[in-house]
């Protein structure tokens, strides 16, 4: 196996004073792979995010994205990053053309590549049709979709997604889902896909399983399963968060 | 891809965004429009009765206090535009798209300076549309003092949003922000050479005297108000370059990801 897309060691958190927000997590994200970030509300998801994203620093651990070291070479490793972050970040104002262009700037991608990757990208997604429209026209769904379309202008290695279905129905999310794991499966994208969803998990896919601050289980979904004793993730999942309130 | 022309197109991108928006937000146009012009049409047409000016550099002969007034207007259209990019600063960020800024493969002093710019370069729209304005109502300086305050304008506009972006890495939520809108635009305008010239709250205190002197805000007015009239402020100039660079530094730090500044704010959602 070579470098894994996203390595994150020994990784610790904690906002001001308070307790700790994450506790000497470590995982690791290989290409082609989806991996789920699993654990309740609260379990410290985002935080792991803002930092992976680099928005803000933790003294304690290390992160590295293909093999980069984020704190010592932050441009570098942030260019082979895809992020959908779990509020939106559209400029609702302006066209969806105009929010992937602008995007494409901040990567320095020329204007001539960026206009051809934003409509490959929206063609993938079946929204090619919508690029001249205002995002503030589009739903949630298609929202959504233009965001991943964005995250995905850059050509990442990696692609990180924080709840990425929040707030969406039942077609919307699963077409996203799907879309996602195609990716990996057919791009060679590593996807690191946060959730407290369980029915967004493939039997395929990995799982890491956060619960306050801590990782509980990681590894392919059946060893998860099989090494908590249970039928269904949903079963270990429950056993793996249900322990401390005991 | 060379990192400089990495850097060309981002600003291109982040300034062309700032334009772009302004351009949508109507509404906000219209407001920064119409303040200075309330300053200028209701309050200065009656304050010019009652207070008399002396000729004082850069004019050459009594003025009407509308001529006065002008410059420190156009000082106001650009406090409150980097007040309010720093409000959107603090609203983006909640909003995400702050953070999509953020995550962009660029140094964060570049990123911060560049939105900076932005939000300097609307500003500029802002005061010219003042001017405009105000030289069909009457108010006119020599013509290419229109030209000469344009460096005056970026100068005085990069301060004040800088301003800003330092006050909103310091303030935690939102709801502050309405308070530090009144505690700090109102005092920075009412304790400035904007209204009165400095001689005349000299004539009012000397601790007037004092802070009207050190106030950043007066040093920008005057250096648009001497620019307007083709001279040029040294002093003036040194002072609000200083201040930029102080209040520079202090964003950058304020934003810098090992602080956690970021994260006390997120710990907040």
């Amino acid at each position: 196996m070579g470098t894994p897309a996203l390595l994150v060691e020994g990784l610790s958190y904690a906002y001001g004073r308070g307790a700790f927000a994450l506790k000497d997590v470590s995982l690791a994200v290989e290409a082609g792979s989806f991996t789920a970030l699993l654990g309740p509300n609260g379990a410290g998801k985002t935080t792991l995010f803002a930092l992976v994203t680099r928005l803000f620093e933790s003294p304690g651990g290390t992160i590295r994205i293909g093999g980069i070291d984020l704190r010592l070479d932050p441009a570098r490793a942030l260019a082979r990053m895809g992020v959908v972050f779990q509020q939106p970040t559209l400029d609702l104002d302006l066209t969806v053309r105009q929010n992937l262009l602008y995007f494409a700037a901040l990567h320095g991608i020329p204007r001539r590549t960026a206009e051809a990757r934003a409509r490959e990208s929206l063609e993938r997604l079946g929204m090619a049709e919508r690029i001249g429209e205002t995002v503030r026209a589009l739903n949630g769904g298609h929202r959504r979709r233009v965001e991943l379309a964005r995250a995905l202008l850059h050509e990442p290695a990696l692609l990180v997604l924080d709840e990425p279905t929040v707030g969406l129905d039942v077609p919307a999310r699963r077409a996203i889902v799907e879309h996602v794991h195609a990716l990996c499966r057919e791009r060679g994208i590593a996807v690191l896909w946060a959730t407290h969803l369980i029915d967004e998990i493939g039997d395929g896919d990995r799982v890491v399983v956060i619960h306050r601050g801590r990782v509980r289980a990681a590894g392919p979904v059946a060893e998860v399963v099989s090494g908590t004793g249970a039928d269904s993730l949903v079963e270990s999942f429950n056993r793996l968060t249900a322990k401390e309130a005991a | 891809m060379t990192a400089f022309a990495h850097c060309a197109r981002a600003l291109g991108g982040i300034v062309g965004r700032e334009v772009l928006r302004f351009v949508h937000q109507r509404e906000r146009f219209l407001s920064a429009l119409v303040r200075p012009l309330l300053w200028l049409f209701v309050f200065a047409a009656g304050f010019r009765a009652a207070l008399g000016i002396a000729i004082t550099p850069p004019y050459e002969t009594y003025i009407p206090y509308e001529v006065y007034i002008v410059p420190g207007l156009a000082g106001m259209v650009q406090l409150f535009n980097g007040m309010q990019s720093s409000l959107s600063m603090v609203y983006d960020r909640e909003m995400g798209s702050m953070r999509m800024l953020l995550v962009s493969p660029l140094p964060r002093w570049f990123l911060l300076t560049a939105k900076l710019l932005a939000g300097t370069a609307v500003s500029i729209l802002q005061v010219y549309a003042f001017l405009a304005v105000a030289w069909v109502y009457g108010v006119q300086a020599p013509p290419l003092g229109y030209v000469a305050v344009l460096p005056a304008l970026v100068v005085s506009g990069l301060m004040l949003g800088a301003l800003g972006m330092l006050l909103s890495s310091a303030i935690r939520q939102l709801e502050n922000f309405a308070g530090v809108m009144n505690f700090v635009i109102f005092p920075t305008f009412f304790l400035s050479t904007a209204l009165y010239p400095l001689w005349k709250m000299q004539e009012a205190g000397e601790l007037l005297y004092f802070l009207c002197t050190v106030n950043p805000f007066s040093q920008a007015v005057e250096l648009i108000r001497f620019a307007l009239y083709l001279d040029v402020n040294l002093p003036a100039l040194g002072w609000t370059v200083l201040a930029l660079a102080v209040f520079l530094g202090g964003a950058v730090y304020g934003y810098n990801p090992a602080r956690g500044f970021l994260a006390r704010k997120a710990g907040g959602e």
